[in-house]
């Protein structure tokens, strides 16, 4: 499974090949470059990790430094691992460099980000609970969550109740996104649809898991 | 806006296109496709509606038809299927949208025309 650490740009809207206009996410891929590649052998499975963002050096720690110099590329301040298949850990070297053009267009991705927080929401935005009556003697219950459940049986609230709470600010995958434009030149990519997260969140790319009919 | 996206986004934008005004008689050679064959069609008539909003800019052109009857579309000015946009003529208009044209027929929906 391919994939690329990126960040966010923005929303915006391109023609496509039959001139119909398509929203899209704009997404800055890469540079990102394999700092490990993990194989059954040595970790009892495949995977690549790779890096994203160069840093000054003295903002790693020695660890991380020494991490690096491993696979001698430069200070990275992200590191993400994307599993691969076992046969295809011959394809990566250490500190091969990856770009957007690792997908092309028509390709289908899914994208992890994490949400916009939303701060201490409660039932209704939340949950999609419903609204109670405004009218008919009702007061200042319009948006109260209701019942939490049943009496002296069972006489508690039963684990993972729905309620209010801290929302967004969380892991959210995106699947099968159509990627609709490559720029290689600029690290570029545009997926159609949105992407979970605020501009200039971390992002990351891979191929879809999940084939869509 | 980030200068990555903008960019972007202008590469969606054509060149060739004239400035645009509201109140312009226009004629926009429409790519038509019908299964295999493309032709182009055209439509002239006077802008009522300019909405600027980067590659999604469009125009919206009405005329009047056969039997004095309105028709109006709208067109993205950069999208691939409109091929050019002519600007015929200016009018003087003191609005930036002249809906106000729809209610009204004849010699009274005609506008004074101005050099530009």
């Amino acid at each position: 499974m391919k994939g690329l650490i990126g960040r966010k740009l923005g929303m915006t809207q391109i023609f496509n090949e039959k001139g119909v206009m398509i929203p899209v996410t704009v997404l800055e891929v890469g540079p990102c470059f394999v700092t490990q590649i993990k194989t059954p052998v040595n970790e009892g499975y495949a995977a690549i990790q790779l890096g994203f963002e160069t840093v000054r050096e003295r903002r790693l720690t020695r660890g991380e430094r020494g991490h690096l110099d491993k696979t001698h590329t430069s200070p990275l301040r992200i590191l993400r691992e994307f599993r691969i298949d076992e046969a295809e850990v011959s394809d990566y070297r250490p500190g091969q460099k990856l770009l957007a053009d690792l997908f092309s267009e028509g390709d289908l991705v899914d994208v992890v980000g994490i949400s916009k927080g939303k701060g201490f929401q409660g039932g209704v935005k939340r949950h999609g609970f419903n609204r109670q009556p405004k009218t008919h003697g009702a007061s200042d219950r319009t948006r109260a969550p209701g019942s939490a459940g049943a009496g002296s049986t069972p006489g508690r609230v039963y684990k993972g109740k729905r309620g209010p709470g801290h929302m967004g600010h969380e892991r959210v995958t995106v699947q099968n996104l159509r990627v609709a434009l490559v720029d290689p030149t600029r690290n570029l990519l545009a997926v159609r649809g949105a992407v979970p997260g605020p501009k200039n969140g971390l992002i990351t790319v891979a191929a879809a898991r999940k084939k869509a009919r | 806006m980030s200068y990555l996206l903008q960019s972007l986004a202008d590469q969606q934008l054509k060149a060739n296109l004239p400035t645009l005004h509201v109140g312009d008689i226009v004629k926009v050679h429409n790519r038509i496709v019908e299964g295999a064959s493309e032709r182009v069609q055209m439509f002239q008539g006077t802008i009522i509606a300019l909405k600027e909003a980067g590659p999604a800019t469009s125009i919206t052109v009405r005329k009047t038809g056969a039997h004095g009857v309105g028709v109006e579309r709208v067109f993205r000015v950069h999208s691939p299927r409109v091929e050019t946009v002519e600007v015929l003529r200016h009018s003087k208009v003191r609005r930036a949208k002249l809906y106000f044209l729809r209610n009204r027929v004849g010699k009274k929906a005609r506008l004074k025309q101005v050099r530009r």
